[in-house]
C-alpha cells in the first residue's frame, strides 16, 4: 500500500514536470535563441543549447535602430510606466476610500458606474480618445498615455475596496474620537494598512504599462521617444530583421524587468489575483 | 454594494455618550452621518475621469458612428450609413465577426477547461507546488507582452522550432502562419498559453471547498467523478461565471497577437475584430466607420454578458442558498 503511494506520487510530479517543461519551452527558446549565432538560430531552432555564447547578440541589440539606442526606448517606458502608476494607484486609493468609509448620497450609483467602467473596453474609447487629444494637440506626447490614470483605475478601486472592507471600522471610531477628519482618518489610518493592496495595484499597473502596446502605437509617432514594445515591434518586422540572435537578445531584455518584480512580488501577485479574482 | 450596516448603529452609539449639549446644538440631520461633500471629494477624482475619458468619448464616437467622419475631414451626418455598409457591403466586415466568434468561441472554454484541469492535478499534490504554479503562472506574466508575440511568430515560422521539432522526428513540417486554417489556431494556443491567471482563481476556488463534503460523500460511497460533478463543479461555478464574462470580454477584445504574429492574414483568416476596427480608424482614418464597429461590438459583448448573467441562477450555485 505504501510503495503504491509512493510510486503513484512519482508518475504525479513526472507528469507535471513535463506539463511544466513544454509550458516554459518557449521562454526557454526564446532566451537560448537570443545567444545563438543569427545565421544559426533557425538551422538547429529546436535545441535549446546553443552552440557557443553569442552574448554579443545583445552588444548589437542595443544599438537599436536609426541611431537610437535601446538605452532611450527603455529610459522612454521606464518614464510612462512609473508615473503613470504613481498616478493610478494614489488615485485609486483616494478614490477606494471615499466609496468604502465615507457615506454620501449617489455613492452607490457611483459605484455601479465604476463597475461598469471596468467591464468597458479600453477599445470603446480609443477613437473618440484620439480625436479628443489629437485636437488637445497632445499627438506624439507621452499626456494621452499618463493622463487618464491619475483619475483612478477600477480594477484597482475595486481591488484596494476589497481590502479596506477587511479592516474594523473600529479603527476608523477610535481615530474619530481622537480628534482625527476623514482625512486624517484615511493618511494615518487606512493608508498605511493598504499598502499590500497598493502594492498588488502597482505591480498590476507596471505590467500593464510596461506592456501596453496599442497607446503607444497610435499615439506616438517620433522613434526617439518609442518605448520598448514600439520599438521591438519595429526592431522586428519580418520584412527588416537581418539579425535574429539581436531581435531575440532584445525581445529577452524587454521582458527582463516584468521577470525581475515578478520574483520579488510573487506573493503579492498571487494574493491579488486569488483575491480579487482578475488577472 | 455591501455597506457595513453597523456602522451606523455604531457611530450614534459614539455621538449619543457625547454631552448632551453637542447633541442639541448639531441638527439631527448631520448626525445621520451623511458626508456629502467629503465623500465626493474623496471620490472626485473618478467622477471627473469618468465624464473625460468615458462618458463624453462614447457619446462622441455614438455621434460619430452616424457620420461619415474622416479624420481632418469634417463630418457629416449619414444616419444609419455605416450600419448598414457593414452588415451588406463589407464582406471584410463579415468575415472579421466571423474570425472572431471562432476564436473568442473556441479559445475561452479551452482556456478555462485546461486551467481547471491543472488546477485540479495542482491540487492533488502537496510537495513543490510553489515551484509548478510559478512556473504555470509565468507566460501569463509575460503573455501580453509584444517579445511574447514575435516569439511566437517566430516559433511557429516555417524554419521555426515547432517545425524544426517535427522534422528532427520525422514528421512532416507545416507553414503554420502561412495556411489560412492553421493560422488562427497558433492564435488560440498562444490564448490558451497563458492560463495562469485562471488556473490561479480555479486553484483559490478548489481550496475554499470543506474538505468534509467529500468525506462525506465518500462514506456515501461515491466515486471520484461522482465528486467531481457533484461536489466541485457546483462549488467553483460562482468563480467559472467571473471567468467566463473576463475572458469571454478578453477575447473579443483581442488585438496585439493578430497585429503581430500574422498581422491579420492569411486571407484574412485571423483578421480580428479590434484589429479590423484598428485598420479601419487608424490606416484609412474612416474614424465615422469605425466607431459603429466599436458600438455594435459593444452591443455584442453587452448581449453575451447578459446571456451569462441571466442564465447564471441555472446553473450557479452559491453556497449561501442552502
Amino acid at each position: 500500500m505504501r510503495k503504491n503511494k509512493k510510486v503513484k506520487k512519482i508518475i504525479q510530479h513526472t507528469l507535471l514536470m513535463i506539463f511544466t517543461a513544454i509550458m516554459v519551452y518557449p521562454l526557454l527558446w526564446m532566451v537560448s535563441s537570443s545567444l545563438k549565432e543569427s545565421s544559426t538560430v533557425f538551422v538547429d531552432a529546436a535545441s535549446l543549447i546553443p552552440k557557443g555564447w553569442h552574448f554579443e547578440n545583445y552588444v548589437n541589440g542595443w544599438k537599436g535602430f536609426s541611431g537610437i539606442t535601446f538605452a532611450t526606448f527603455f529610459k522612454n517606458s521606464a518614464v510612462i510606466t512609473v508615473i503613470s502608476t504613481v498616478g493610478a494607484v494614489l488615485s485609486s486609493t483616494i478614490i477606494a476610500y471615499g466609496f468604502s468609509r465615507v457615506k454620501f448620497r449617489g455613492r452607490n450609483i457611483w459605484f455601479v458606474c465604476m463597475m461598469l467602467t471596468m467591464m468597458l473596453p479600453f477599445e470603446m474609447v480609443m477613437i473618440p480618445q484620439y480625436i479628443m487629444f489629437n485636437n488637445f494637440g497632445w499627438i506624439n506626447t507621452y499626456l494621452p498615455l499618463i493622463l487618464p490614470t491619475f483619475f483612478g483605475a477600477p480594477f484597482f478601486i475595486f481591488l484596494i475596496m476589497q481590502f479596506i472592507r477587511t479592516i474594523p471600522t473600529e479603527l476608523d471610531e477610535a481615530a474619530k474620537i481622537d480628534g482625527c477628519n476623514n482625512f486624517g482618518i484615511f493618511f494615518r489610518i487606512i493608508m498605511p494598512l493598504v499598502v499590500p493592496a497598493m502594492m498588488t495595484s502597482a505591480i498590476f499597473s507596471f505590467y500593464w504599462r510596461w506592456d501596453d502596446f496599442m497607446g503607444p502605437l497610435i499615439y506616438i509617432s517620433s522613434p526617439e521617444k518609442y518605448p520598448v514594445s514600439l520599438a521591438l515591434k519595429l526592431f522586428s518586422d519580418p520584412n527588416s530583421v537581418t539579425n535574429w540572435g539581436s531581435m531575440f537578445a532584445m525581445s529577452t531584455l524587454s521582458i527582463l524587468p516584468i521577470f525581475v518584480v515578478f520574483f520579488m512580488f510573487q506573493r503579492y501577485i498571487v494574493d491579488g489575483i486569488s483575491t480579487s479574482g482578475l488577472k | 454594494m455591501e455597506i457595513e450596516k453597523n456602522r451606523q448603529v455604531e457611530t450614534e452609539e459614539v455621538i449619543s455618550n457625547k454631552p448632551a449639549q453637542i447633541r442639541i446644538l448639531r441638527p439631527k440631520k448631520k448626525n445621520k452621518d451623511f458626508q456629502n461633500g467629503v465623500g465626493y471629494l474623496f471620490v472626485s477624482p473618478f467622477i471627473i475621469g469618468f465624464f473625460a475619458f468615458t462618458i463624453f468619448p462614447m457619446l462622441f464616437s455614438l455621434y460619430l458612428s452616424f457620420t461619415d467622419y474622416e479624420m481632418g475631414g469634417t463630418a457629416t451626418w449619414v444616419g444609419l450609413d455605416n450600419y448598414i455598409r457593414m452588415f451588406t457591403n463589407d464582406p471584410l466586415y463579415l468575415d472579421a465577426l466571423n474570425v472572431t466568434f471562432f476564436y473568442a468561441g473556441v479559445a475561452v472554454p479551452f482556456r478555462l477547461v485546461f486551467s481547471l484541469l491543472v488546477a485540479l492535478a495542482l491540487n492533488k499534490v502537496v510537495e513543490m507546488v510553489g515551484f509548478y504554479r510559478t512556473m504555470l503562472y509565468l507566460p501569463s506574466v509575460v503573455g501580453g507582452s509584444i517579445a511574447i508575440s514575435i516569439m511566437w511568430r517566430q516559433l511557429f515560422g516555417n524554419d521555426g522550432a515547432l517545425n524544426s521539432l517535427l522534422a528532427a522526428v520525422g514528421l512532416p513540417t507545416h507553414s503554420w502562419l502561412g495556411d489560412p486554417n492553421t493560422a488562427i489556431w497558433t492564435l488560440i494556443l498562444l490564448y490558451g498559453w497563458q492560463f495562469g491567471s485562471s488556473m490561479l482563481i480555479f486553484l483559490a476556488g478548489l481550496r475554499n471547498i470543506p474538505k468534509m463534503y467529500y468525506e462525506a460523500s465518500s462514506i456515501d460511497g461515491a466515486g471520484r467523478l461522482k465528486q467531481f460533478f457533484s461536489i466541485t463543479l457546483p462549488m467553483l461555478t460562482p468563480v467559472i461565471l467571473f471567468n467566463l464574462i473576463m475572458q469571454v470580454i478578453n477575447g473579443f477584445m483581442a488585438f496585439t497577437p493578430s497585429f503581430v504574429v500574422t498581422n491579420g492574414g492569411p486571407m484574412n483568416s485571423t483578421m480580428l475584430y479590434v484589429l479590423y476596427m484598428y485598420q479601419r480608424a487608424f490606416r484609412y482614418f474612416d474614424m465615422g466607420y469605425a466607431s459603429a464597429m466599436a458600438w455594435v461590438m459593444l452591443v455584442i459583448i453587452a448581449i453575451f454578458t447578459a446571456i451569462i448573467f441571466k442564465s447564471s441562477p441555472h446553473w450557479v450555485h452559491y453556497e449561501s442558498e442552502k
